[in-house]
């Protein structure tokens, strides 16, 4: 798969407290990727709302910003969904919302609907800030999964545009891979000794996957591998927040059946529990 | 790796030493299988069979160590209520099942079942078994036999007794009496006595041989009966023929009944829960540093159990007192497990009919020290340390325990728990919210270096994945465990992290928790913040007069120092004499200027549970410039004639054969020893006073007597170290 990228971005808009850091993020976002805004609203057209709108996006405008307001009444999860389609969005920004009295990130409810059936790329923002904060450390999954070559290409492809200095993939490597139950000294030795393998494994696979990247992506990037064991899509989380990144990039979920929500696995714990700003590759 | 071959030649090597602690083993498992069985109301000759067949099933099958396996102290609340409510017949029943639970549990992993019970609702009810066994036991020691509804009564009663023992007037009577407070006081002080020759014996075999010797004096000698009454003695221990003629019938009848079920699932999760504590703490002390296999050791203990229960026998668990003598003993491999098994059939075939001649109150005042040991005030005091809501689970688990049962006692002190918990943290949705999450991280950073990182919460109820992640970290790497992400962390996690802390720190690894400092100024975590800093001792002046004399000698040698406890005693580790114990703290520290000669006042333990012994002694340790080879020297003697028996290698030195014949020289290295060992040096440790004299390559540990030394002893001792030093040089 060829990397795509994000020609157009959509962000659903409303009239809330945030809709200024939302709208601010989106345009710096559309600069640096160089591409068209459209900003997508559930609601009747009106000319206040417009004028509101076009108000907010004033600064942008006298730089040349390419863009596009959509209105639409309807069910917002078919609607911004609908429209992405139309328009062809590339990359759809979501705010987060925050957990009461904690520093907690979780997507609320329409978001994660749209989140799971999103076709384009989804960026999850935990602080949409009127002021641009710059985006240094960049942590991406290192998957086996036929979908991580196009990631870890995007996420060059981002960095690359974000300025970000650092890239850390991690290889999440399920401990059912290990296949070796620590018990006592014998078995702990054969444990080491299989998640060393698996580990050299992995790395040769990532190295491989960088150096197909275009390097114009790669230079100035400074670039480092981490073998985590443990659970898939929350350790990553954990790791990300750990090393205080400031972008998460991940594979898109593949099809979600209801047990999967009902036992949350991979994205699904992500979603609950935003350690940063993620980004989600379709 | 070693090819197999050398693998056993080594163990055929280790055979002797095996033998000898497995003999040592099996003269404390023989009273206190007695005792154990007769506390359960099981026949005396039940607890031996479970030391047998436990030995020899769980030696060849089991996956730890060094660990002895037998008749545990903790079942005995609940195999009483077996038996009583049951019956014998279907107790046997019972404590099969409950061996099947246990193999199953093994299968199922569940090795980590110890880890889901708040610690402090765990030394609940171990006191309240302690009280169980004190309770009833105290009053047949005074020989008092009474009757009482449940342990609270019994406990009322103690002064009762204590007052009508002070009246007896049958002379049978009080002749039991006193043997049960001699044999208490023998408990109590054998470990104040620090004899070689008397600690060859483990105090409860002291008890049955002067006891059995009482007996035969009045005999042979006095031409007498045996002046205890005869209900007081012991009875109904078949010979040998008896045993293996009459198996016990095993009645499956009340197989459908549910207090049998509740019998078999208290048997069972007691078993285990003893067997997987006891082989923590065990695993503490093998010397070789090795990690059981907890989950194969259940599988061998409930196949055991099932055995022992076909055979007459009761639960087979791990136990913990006489795992710690068997270190103490040099008992290298599960071999001494069988020997200590095989002793134990030796004694019932030579010595049958002389066990009936123990007196009940000698073998019941074991009993009662092994009870006062589970429910000593120390337990009570430490809890206390820790935390006041601490306290309320420990007292709410030891009295329903004591009130209604093990299972409701157990189950009460995991509810206070979560309620306190859930209280502290002014809600549920901590818990409710992160319980299933797979809350810990960990990664390698660099080489040798572990990251762990836990979020949301830690405490009993998700510490085993926190433990999990661990175990996977071999011992001898760095460790950082990370609670910035977590906001709360409870006193089980905390205790079980030191524990990983000190095993670490003992093979060589690093161990370290941070992140907690803001949970310090947060105070929201009464539980990590009494862990972490403990109250500092205010009152630290105040010297005492050997401190104050030996700051004075400080002085006028031109020494420093520091009465403080240090704590960071690693540099001893290395040392063969600490292998099998644990260093408290030292104290009182003595160096000189250059730092290379320190003298300190020591306080380390051996053994654990009754075996424990708290030993303080003042050791010079000096730091060496060269390596020299690793060795032991002692004064020869009867005791290091037997190790030497045992397999231990004295060498000899040619020419010098004065000091061959009283010095003890122990080492690996014998070439390299013998090359060391010039005249000069030779000649030094003759014409000086007996020191014991221990090497570990690059610093020498020296030692006169196990216990503190005088002012007068610390100058002489000071003075023998400068002067080997420069022999040495």
């Amino acid at each position: 798969m060829a990397l795509k990228p994000f020609k157009t971005i959509g962000i659903g808009v409303t009239f809330s407290p945030n809709l200024k850091a939302n709208i601010y993020e989106a345009s710096r976002l559309s600069f640096m990727f160089q591409s068209k805004l459209v900003l997508i609203h559930v609601g009747e057209k009106t000319s206040e709302k417009e004028s509101e709108f076009q108000n907010i996006l004033e600064p942008f405008l006298t730089q040349g910003l390419n863009y596009e307001i959509v209105f639409k009444p309807g069910n917002p999860v078919d609607v911004i969904l609908s429209i992405s389609d139309n328009k062809h969005v590339d990359l759809l920004i979501l705010g987060a919302l925050q957990r009461e009295n904690f520093l907690k990130y979780y997507v609320g409810s329409i978001a994660r609907k749209i989140t799971r059936q999103a076709k384009c790329s989804v960026l999850l923002l935990i602080k949409p800030a009127a002021e641009r904060i710059p985006c240094q450390h960049i942590v991406v999954n290192g998957l086996k999964d036929p979908k991580t070559k196009q990631t870890i290409d995007t996420a060059f492809y981002v960095a690359h545009q974000l300025k970000s200095g650092r890239i850390t993939i991690v290889e999440e490597i399920n401990q059912d891979e290990v296949d070796v139950r620590v018990d006592d000294d014998k078995s702990m030795r054969k444990a080491t000794i299989v998640k060393e393998r698996i580990k050299l494994r992995e790395t040769s696979r990532i190295k491989e996957i960088i150096e197909n990247i275009p390097v114009e992506h790669t230079t100035d990037i400074t670039i480092k591998s981490q073998a985590i064991f443990g659970k898939q899509g929350y350790s990553i989380g954990h790791y990300a927040q750990i090393v205080r990144a400031d972008l998460l990039v991940m594979n898109a979920p593949s099809k979600m059946t209801f047990w999967d929500r009902l036992f949350p696995h991979d994205i699904e714990h992500i979603l609950t529990e935003l350690p940063t700003d993620v980004l989600l590759i379709q | 790796m070693s090819p197999k071959k050398n693998n056993f030649v080594g163990f055929l090597k280790t055979i002797p030493k095996n033998i000898f602690s497995g003999f040592v083993v099996s003269l404390i498992a023989l009273p206190l299988g007695l005792g154990l069985a007769m506390a359960s109301d099981a026949p005396p000759i039940a607890g031996i069979i479970t030391a047998i067949v436990g030995g020899v099933l769980v030696s060849i099958l089991g996956g730890s160590h060094v660990t002895i396996t037998g008749p545990g102290n903790g079942m005995v609340g609940v195999l009483l209520v077996a038996i009583t409510t049951l019956g014998l017949e279907s107790a046997y029943a019972a404590i099969i099942c409950s061996g099947v639970l246990v193999i199953i549990l093994g299968f199922l992993r569940l090795g980590k079942l110890a880890n889901f019970f708040p610690s402090s609702a765990i030394q609940g009810m171990l006191a309240a078994i302690g009280l169980i066994i004190l309770a009833k036991q105290f009053h047949i020691m005074l020989a008092h036999r009474i009757t009482e509804e449940d342990t609270l009564d019994y406990l009322l009663k103690i002064p009762f007794t204590i007052n009508d023992a002070m009246h007896y007037t049958k002379p049978g009577l009080i002749y039991a009496a006193i043997i049960g407070v001699i044999s208490f006081g023998i408990m109590l002080f054998y470990s104040k006595i620090r004899n070689k020759y008397l600690q060859l014996i483990p105090a409860p075999m002291w008890i049955v041989i002067l006891s059995i010797g009482f007996s035969y004096y009045f005999e042979f000698i006095v031409h007498e009966k045996n002046p205890i009454d005869t209900s007081y003695m012991i009875s109904g221990i078949p010979d040998i023929q008896t045993i293996i003629a009459e198996l016990p019938i095993i009645d499956f009848s009340k197989i459908g009944e549910p207090t049998f079920w509740a019998s078999v699932i208290a048997l069972t999760l007691i078993a285990s829960i003893e067997s997987l504590l006891s082989i923590k703490a065990v695993d503490k002390l093998d010397p070789q540093k090795r990690r059981s296999n907890v989950n194969r050791d259940l599988k061998a203990l409930g196949l055991a159990s099932v055995g022992s229960g076909f055979l007459g026998g009761l639960n087979v668990v791990t136990v913990i007192a006489r795992s710690s003598v068997n270190v103490n003993n040099g008992g290298s491999n599960r071999s001494s497990n069988f020997f200590h098994a095989l002793f134990l059939v030796i004694f019932i075939v030579l010595f049958s009919t002389q066990l009936q001649r123990i007196p009940l109150p000698a073998l019941m005042a074991i009993l009662v020290y092994t009870g006062y040991k589970l429910a000593s005030p120390d337990t009570v005091r430490k809890i206390f340390s820790i935390g006041k809501e601490q306290l309320i689970i420990f007292f709410v688990t030891l009295f329903v325990t004591l009130k209604v049962g093990l299972i409701t006692g157990i189950t009460s002190g995991v509810v206070v728990t979560l309620i306190i918990h859930i209280i502290l943290n002014k809600g549920v949705s901590l818990f409710a919210r992160n319980l299933l999450k797979p809350n810990v991280l960990m990664y390698e950073e660099g080489f040798g270096n572990y990251y762990v990182s836990v979020k949301h919460f830690c405490s009993f109820l998700n510490f085993y994945k926190l433990k999990e992640n661990l175990d996977a970290i071999p011992e001898n790497q760095d460790v950082i465990v990370d609670f910035s992400l977590c906001e709360f962390v409870d006193h089980t996690v905390m205790e079980s992290l030191h524990d990983y802390q000190e095993l670490f720190t003992k093979r060589d690894g690093h161990f370290e928790v941070v992140g907690l400092d803001m949970h310090d100024t947060d105070s929201k975590h009464p539980f990590a913040l009494r862990r972490l800093l403990p109250v500092p001792n205010l009152i630290k002046n105040n010297l005492t007069k050997r401190q104050a004399t030996i700051e004075e000698l400080a002085k006028d040698y031109e020494l420093k120092y520091s009465a403080k406890k240090e704590k960071e005693t690693h540099f001893l580790d290395h040392f063969l004499f600490f292998r099998t114990k644990k260093i408290n703290h030292i104290y009182n520290q003595l160096s000189n200027s250059d730092g290379n000669m320190s003298l300190f006042d020591i306080e380390f333990s051996e053994g654990e549970f009754i075996a424990k012994e708290v030993v303080r002694s003042t050791m010079l340790h000096i730091n060496l410039e060269q390596q020299i080879p690793e060795f032991t020297l002692d004064r020869e003697g009867f005791l290091e004639r037997v190790y030497a028996f045992a397999g231990f290698k004295d060498i000899p030195i040619q020419e010098h054969s004065d000091f061959s014949r009283r010095f003890f020289l122990l080492g690996e290295d014998e070439a390299g020893i013998k090359k060391f060992f010039n005249d000069d040096l030779i000649h030094f440790f003759e014409s000086n006073p007996y020191y014991h004299v221990e090497s570990n390559g690059s610093s020498l540990l020296v030692f006169g007597k196990e216990r503190l030394a005088s002012i007068k002893e610390i100058k002489v001792l000071f003075d023998f170290g400068k002067r080997l030093k420069q022999v040495n040089s």
